[in-house]
């Protein structure tokens, strides 16, 4: 590598560690300095062992690693063996046509497959024919090229749009139909096999296609980014395309997939977070000093206290009641919450949940029955009789009948846990409930996955009942439900 | 803040130059770490052959981290048979510490060497005498460190010990020494390949994660599950491999207490093979299902998926 060749390297190098450090990745100098000394030892045109070198040396956490590979995409897609090592990312007009051309010749000529220069000349009916033919030999090369070819002619990509990238994707994969492809292609199996199949055997295949169409929709997207890249410079990506990192994905905008990765963080962070209020409890310096120890002890040392007897520290384990409202919006926040104490229920002495609508019903037998949390969140969704006039959120109503039924089960060793944004729909608050709550309770908390400064506006009422509360907390997010949950244990 | 940061790059600049210079390099290249691991009939990925280069390079202990049953342990010992090295093992416990990981003084030798030459030898000569190598007993690390032949380090299941431990490790990580009181700073011979692994059930500290390379091994794609199969079942058929390695990616993809590990496949592929079984169907899958599995909910649960159709 030559001098400039490496300086134009480092330069690289540091953009993409700011745009990591950007998108919340936490990268330390020393870290910084072994990337620089690792790509001097792995050739930039190897580029998946390029990119483990880089993920070794820079990200230190497995749920880190899809943000890693978005920018590494973005800030990387263009300077591949294909394309040379191009600097001009603020291209004027006409560069950025040029380099569009050459982009276009790229994914004609390359891939060394003779059929892909051939494939602009198919009508859309063949395309489809091949795609599922590739679909179901499983021909990785074809497939490459199929993409690209789908994004040219059906994503009607212009330079300069301020379109984002999920909107080509849309509309490449309306024009594919992948869905009805998967059935086309069952149907294809069953009909080449000899024997009729068992249902095992289709179960199989259904999912190697199902594994495969979703290669070929990564491929697609893969294609969008190169170019949405080629136009806007990899900065400029890099910013749009960046994903949160799952435990800084708000709960009430959460799409499916952040949904799932939102489930599978939650599952490492329970077993840590048990892992460190086991350790609190029993690692905590040594209790008062006790009195009668001390002096029946003192006794062999002629009366003397020469060796202070402490007691042993027996931290209460808290009394839990959580009241969540699991109406719409906030369905997702309150199912994360009660996940999350179940999973470290051993830290309490005793948990009871209360799910509301604008009826309340308990819940705590479903996570008794069952030592599947999911399944019991599900049961939770479906069975739980929360529904009283209309199904929308009425908290004044809701507690009125909490306090009635379940009131007297609250003392003074319970806290009590009120989950919701507080929405209540112009109905009457109520609010003597919390503030009676508030007196027999040991402590009574509300966790609003609101942001704060949409708190008390509209028909959000949470500072009537915040005002009765030992505290109203803003988890929006699994760090801050993470935080809160530590306190309280 | 500034002083901090000039500081960490004197420091980690220092520790690259010092290893350039006396390190000998073992792999040519990626392609030859993967070859030759894959000869001893360890599949890698792009990601582990690489970060085992690179840790070979740069002279960096990797930190291996991922679900139980996916070869981190077992990576650490192909890696010491494909380089000749001997393998040190350290693993590691609740409660484990310096005594047992780093090195103990022999007592008793000493107090017989004060014994036998009581009222001979002065004070001063005596007590440099029992502070020397003969009285010292080396424990994994320190015998890591001081061996002549080549060594592969492997601290096993680091995430076991408690936090206040993890800093016994730093020294011997960052700078391939280990500082003993009485006699001084032994440093390395030679530099070690090390490689601790780690179940992540608790966070490592950022100290000893700052020291290492990061590898994470998931569970293997279908296709190298398939040939892990087939490397490590003598007289398997390529076509049971394929259909066992679909039947547990079907499996992992359900929503599970405890996934089914590739060792666990293995046992589950051994077992088909002793029952001269070939084609896998709903009912030996069912019957079977508590190799792979060993909670009984999650077995209900992939019996019930794996006979209905969606």
């Amino acid at each position: 590598m030559s001098a400039t060749e490496q300086r134009g390297m480092l330069d690289l190098l540091g953009g993409f560690v700011g745009q990591l450090r950007e998108a919340g990745l936490p990268v330390s100098l020393t870290e910084n300095l072994d990337a620089m000394e690792a790509v001097r030892h792995i050739p930039i045109e190897d580029r998946e062992a390029f990119k483990y070198a880089l993920a070794a040396s820079l990200i230190k956490n497995q749920a880190h690693w899809r943000t890693f590979e978005t920018i590494f995409e973005v800030y990387f897609s263009l300077r591949g063996p294909e394309y040379a090592l191009d600097r001009d990312g603020e291209a004027t007009e006409g560069d950025l046509d040029e380099l569009w051309r050459e982009m276009q010749d790229a994914s004609q000529s390359g891939d060394g497959r003779g059929g892909a220069g051939s494939l602009d000349a198919l009508t859309p009916e063949e395309i489809a024919h091949l795609l599922m033919q590739s679909l179901m030999q499983g021909d990785q090369a074809l497939m490459r090229a199929l993409a690209r070819q789908a994004v040219q002619r059906f994503a009607g990509m212009e330079p300069g749009r301020p379109v984002g990238g999920t909107y080509y994707l849309y509309r490449t994969l309306r024009n594919l139909d992948l869905d009805g492809m998967l059935d086309k292609m069952m149907e294809a199996a069953a009909q080449q096999s000899v024997a009729p199949s068992t249902t095992l055997e289709q179960r199989l295949e259904r999912e190697e296609f199902e594994h495969r169409i979703a290669e070929f929709k990564a491929e697609v997207e893969a294609e969008i980014r190169r170019r949405l890249v080629a136009d806007r410079g990899a900065e400029a990506m890099a910013k749009t395309l960046r994903k949160p990192l799952p435990e800084d994905v708000e709960f009430m905008h959460a799409s499916r997939d952040e949904m799932q990765s939102l489930r599978k963080a939650l599952q490492p962070l329970t077993r840590k977070l048990a892992a460190r209020l086991a350790r609190k409890r029993k690692h905590q310096r040594r209790g008062p000093l006790d009195f009668r120890s001390t002096v029946r002890h003192s006794l062999s040392y002629g009366g003397v206290p020469a060796e202070p007897k402490f007691k042993f520290p027996r931290p209460a384990k808290p009394e839990l009641m959580v009241v969540a409202d699991i109406s719409g919006s906030v369905a997702a926040f309150a199912r994360f919450t009660l996940m999350l104490v179940y999973a470290i229920s051993g830290q309490f002495s005793k948990v009871r949940s209360f799910v509301f609508i604008d009826g309340i019903d308990e819940v705590t037998d479903y996570f008794k029955s069952t030592e599947d949390i999911t399944e019991a969140i599900h049961r939770v969704n479906t069975e739980a009789d929360v529904v009283w006039v209309d199904g929308h959120s009425d908290y004044g109503h809701a507690f009125e009948v909490f306090w009635e039924r379940y009131g007297k089960d609250v003392g003074p060793k319970t806290t009590v846990l009120l989950l919701g944004d507080a929405r209540n729909n112009y109905h009457a608050s109520q609010a003597w409930v919390v503030k009676e709550m508030a007196g027999v309770a040991r402590h009574v908390y509300w966790l609003n996955p609101e942001p704060r400064s949409y708190w008390n506006t509209g028909d959000s009422i949470v500072g009537e009942y915040g005002r009765h509360t030992d505290g109203v907390y803003e988890c929006r997010n699994l760090r801050q439900l993470e935080s809160f949950v530590e306190k309280l244990a | 803040m500034i002083r901090g940061s000039i500081l960490a790059v004197g420091e980690v600049a220092g520790s690259v130059v010092s290893m350039a210079s006396e390190q000998v390099q073992r792999f040519e290249s990626v392609q030859m770490v993967r070859d030759g691991l894959r000869d001893l009939d360890y599949l890698a990925d792009d990601g582990i052959a690489g970060v085992a280069y690179l840790a070979d390079r740069l002279g960096k202990p990797v930190l291996v981290e991922g679900p139980a049953g996916t070869g981190k342990t077992q990576l650490a010992k192909s890696i010491a048979e494909l380089t000749g090295a001997r393998l040190v093992r350290l693993q590691c416990y609740e409660g484990l510490d310096e005594s047992k990981a780093l090195f103990e003084w022999n007592y008793k030798k000493q107090l017989l060497r004060i014994q036998a030459d009581r009222g001979s030898d002065s004070w001063t000569e005596l007590h440099d005498d029992i502070f020397s190598d003969e009285f010292l007993l080396t424990r994994p690390l320190l015998e890591a460190i001081t061996a002549d032949d080549p060594v592969v380090l492997l601290i096993d299941e680091v995430d076991r010990v408690e936090v206040e431990t993890e800093a016994l490790l730093l020294e011997i990580l960052s700078d391939y020494q280990v500082s003993i009181p009485e006699l001084g700073t032994i440093e390395a011979k030679q530099i070690p390949l090390v490689f601790l692994t780690s179940n992540n059930t608790r966070e490592l500290s950022e100290a000893l994660k700052r020291r290492c390379l990061y590898l994470h091994v998931d569970y293997p794609s279908m296709e190298r599950e398939r040939e892990i199969v087939l490397a490590k079942v003598p007289d398997i058929t390529e076509n049971l491999a394929d259909q066992i390695a679909r039947v547990v990616r079907s499996i992992r993809s359900m929503d599970l207490k405890k996934a089914p590990s590739v060792s666990e496949t293995l046992d589950w592929a051994r077992t088909l093979m002793l029952l001269n079984i070939e084609t896998i169907d709903e009912e030996i899958a069912k019957e079977t299902l508590h190799i792979l599995l060993k909670y009984q909910t999650d077995i209900a649960k992939a019996a019930k998926e794996l006979s209905v159709d969606e």
